[in-house]
């Protein structure tokens, strides 16, 4: 089958080419890219859109197996290719955790048979997530996974995590880091601040994550290991990373949406879809946050799509669980905030968004050359539309529902398939429910 | 020290925080009147006959459930006690859930007392009837800064350009914060004082002068509000011991005497004898912690009247 895009403006940073090309598409690949290449029998009109390879997403939360009730991988990666992911990583903290072979060769094989886009399991670096002895990393390596992550806890132990950079070292592989301290959080639910203190919530202080950091990239440059840091929301995280760099540590990091877009004063209205680890910060973290985007310190956006059940999420500030949805909304909130707001162009925040998370973690795509896989977004940048509480995903904890957004994601494209288009009239149906065994 | 305003502008009362000068003036103008009616031989007015008041405490509470409870009955409301022990929150069941339930029985207000901060303003956003907060964790507690303020009035004979200093665990503390968002409000100059691990970052943000010395807040003081110290908290990083936190931060006659003549002492208890406060200041001419209790039914009669009986009446 081929396909033939053409009328639009391509940008792939990956060759740096940002200009009015054509793209064909031929058994799934990009055959070929440039000025007025044949016509087809299926031909894309992309006049007015940007097309750009896939978003990849490094952070996700599918949660299955085990908290079906929350996300799927059907519904989850329905919800990525909504937002113009053709890929997401899916973080290891299921039920039971992707710990060993047959959890990862489960979700390999689910996505596979329901997935919309493609999913990269990220292994967990302790057995059960525990924190105290190392998961058979190179047999998860072999199953597929990309990286390893204890995500939604930390690696409290020092030694552990020195071990893990070594291992994973020799695996080639990343070590995604989530950097909290356990004490310093002390069970708090907010960023420790002056909105904390005018709420009287616990607060997790921004030291919780800038400790862990400075430890972690120093046990980085010891090992030699690719560390990759999480959810970066402190300044001090930020200025520890972009220092370790300079001097060649090899580390990355990654930051979400929500925490470029909004601040700890937003939840004086004590809402829980503003509940999440780490916790939205003060404007001087924020700030920090867009200079390391600027600066080129941050590596990738990801989204650390967190879904959650309405119920769990419908009590008391407190008890509500952390964590908030973000696949749909990604690059809409990313353009309005860094773009549309000059922090940086276009083209810079496609490649935080696709070539940039494909290269750090060595995964394909994230490119438009020819031979790659033909995973491929098409994005309206002007126009303008309202977020609702209607997802694909099965959760709609979002922090953004009600706001006026500019920016959609307009067709998708996976390995050559439409896997979402926002100009068809039906939108596709629904996975069937799995029959239970 | 009229008040030019004769309603609150909101439905609830969810904290000091959203009140203006204005109402907080009209409430304690307004507990005065209602201060007289407890000293009468029948202590009851009419005001809210026929209306229905739920005092829903989820956390453990003696003074504030029973003034409420007595402001209510002395408005003529029929009052119904609620409480988490011995009821479906054992079972499970969420805030909401039995809010839901309670407001399916058509109550005009809801008292609610709640360890979790924010928990007021839930049940404020969903249901039709009155939400007064009596204190939701470590946020707020409107009725007790009112009636402390009720009462510094009575004695000193106004807010404005009072000194006031608040010693103890301000980082735990609902109090605290009530009274700091009231007495700026009202324009008193507010210091706080306790141990750095006691001290909310930010705090002076709001207004507040902070000290870590008893006799730097004493000094100077017409009021001094102790808190109390969560016996808990002692060897849990907060604070060593209670020997070390009474010899460092409790409150004795030898201290005080470098305080203004006629300082004032005041505490929303419960008391820890002995580790916030001495006995011989709590039972001494300096204190007026029971005068307190006693406005606390005044003031609360004031804020259900504006609330619910003010309403009733248009």
């Amino acid at each position: 089958m081929t396909v033939l895009i053409h009328n639009g403006r391509v940008i792939d940073p990956s060759q740096r080419l940002d200009s009015k090309v054509d793209i064909l598409i031929e058994d799934g690949k990009i055959s070929e890219v440039g000025k007025k290449l044949r016509q087809t029998a299926e031909m894309i009109d992309a006049t007015g859109l940007v097309v750009v390879p896939g978003f990849i997403d490094l952070h996700t939360h599918l949660r299955e197996p085990g908290q079906e009730h929350k996300e799927t991988i059907a519904t989850g990666t329905r919800a990525a290719v909504a937002g113009g992911y053709t890929a997401v990583c899916a973080m290891a903290n299921t039920f039971p955790p992707n710990d060993e072979r047959a959890v990862t060769e489960m979700i390999i094989a689910e996505a596979a048979r329901n997935g919309a886009c493609r999913v990269y399991p990220i292994g967990a670096v302790s057995r059960a997530l525990k924190g105290e002895e190392l998961a058979e990393l190179a047999d998860l390596r072999a199953a597929g996974c990309v990286g390893v992550s204890d995500d939604g806890k930390p690696v409290s132990n020092g030694q552990l995590m020195r071990r893990a950079m070594e291992y994973a070292s020799m695996l080639r592989m990343p070590v995604i880091a989530h950097e909290e301290d356990l004490n310093l959080t002390d069970g708090g639910v907010m960023h420790e601040g002056f909105h904390s203190t005018l709420l009287g919530m616990s607060g997790i202080p921004a030291a919780s994550e800038e400790t862990m950091v400075a430890r972690d990239v120093i046990l980085a440059r010891m090992t030699g290991a690719h560390l990759h840091v999480a959810h970066v929301s402190t300044a001090g995280a930020i200025a520890a990373i972009r220092e370790a760099r300079a001097s060649g540590v090899h580390v990355t990091c990654e930051v979400t949406p929500h925490h470029i877009a909004l601040g700890d004063e937003t939840v004086q209205s004590f809402s829980t879809n503003l509940k999440m680890n780490p916790p939205l910060r003060s404007e001087e973290h924020r700030k920090a946050l867009l200079e390391g985007i600027a600066d080129g310190t941050v590596d990738a956006i990801a989204t650390d799509h967190a879904p959650h059940h309405f119920d769990e999420k419908n009590v008391e500030f407190d008890l509500a669980p952390f964590g908030v949805i973000g696949l749909e909304t990604a690059f809409a909130i990313c353009h309005d905030r860094l773009v549309r707001e000059r922090v940086i162009d276009l083209p810079r925040l496609i490649e935080l968004m696709s070539s940039a998370p494909a290269r750090i973690f060595n995964l394909p795509g994230g490119t438009l050359r020819a031979g790659s896989p033909a995973d491929v977004t098409l994005l309206d940048p002007e126009t303008r539309f309202q977020v609702t509480n209607t997802f694909r995903s099965k959760a709609s904890n979002s922090p953004f529902i009600g706001e006026m957004l500019h920016g959609r994601v307009v067709a998708t494209i996976v390995g050559g398939v439409m896997k979402y288009d926002l100009r068809a009239p039906v939108t596709p149906p629904r996975p069937k429910p799995k029959r239970r065994r | 020290m009229r008040a030019a305003q004769t309603s609150l502008s909101s439905k609830d009362l969810l904290g000091i925080e959203p009140l203006t000068p204005e109402e907080i003036t009209l409430i304690l103008d307004t507990a005065e009147g209602f201060k007289e009616v407890s000293e009468r031989p029948v202590k009851k007015v009419p005001a809210l006959r026929g209306q229905l008041v739920i005092n829903l405490f989820m956390e453990a509470s003696t003074r504030t459930r029973v003034s409420f409870e007595i402001a209510e009955k002395r408005l003529s409301a029929d009052t119904l006690n609620f409480s988490a022990s011995g009821s479906s929150v054992e079972k499970g069941e969420t805030l909401i859930d039995t809010a839901q339930n309670l407001m399916a029985m058509h109550p005009d207000m809801i008292v609610i007392r709640h360890k979790h901060p924010g928990a007021p303003k839930m049940l404020a956003d969903r249901l039709p009837a009155s939400i007064i907060n009596a204190g939701d964790g470590a946020h707020e507690h409107p009725t007790q800064a009112l009636l402390d303020a009720f009462t510094i009035r009575e004695r000193l004979g106004r807010l404005h350009g009072v000194n006031v200093s608040i010693i103890g665990d301000i980082a735990h503390s609902r109090v605290v914060r009530s009274n700091i968002h009231l007495l700026t409000k009202m324009k008193a100059n507010v210091t706080v004082a306790g141990p750095p691990t006691l001290m909310p970052v930010e705090v002076e943000r709001l207004g507040v002068r902070v000290v870590h010395s008893l006799d730097e807040a004493i000094e100077g003081a017409d009021v001094i509000m102790m808190l109390r110290i969560q016996l808990e908290r002692q060897g849990k990083l907060s604070f060593p011991s209670l020997r070390e936190y009474y010899n460092t931060f409790g409150l004795t006659p030898e201290r005080l005497h470098r305080a203004r003549e006629g300082v004032v002492v005041m505490h929303p208890g419960p008391m820890n004898r002995g580790v916030e406060i001495a006995s011989d200041v709590a039972d001494g001419p300096w204190s007026v912690i029971l005068d307190q209790v006693t406005n606390g039914v005044a003031v609360r009669m004031a804020v259900l009247y504006l609330l619910g009986g003010a309403h009733a009446a248009e």
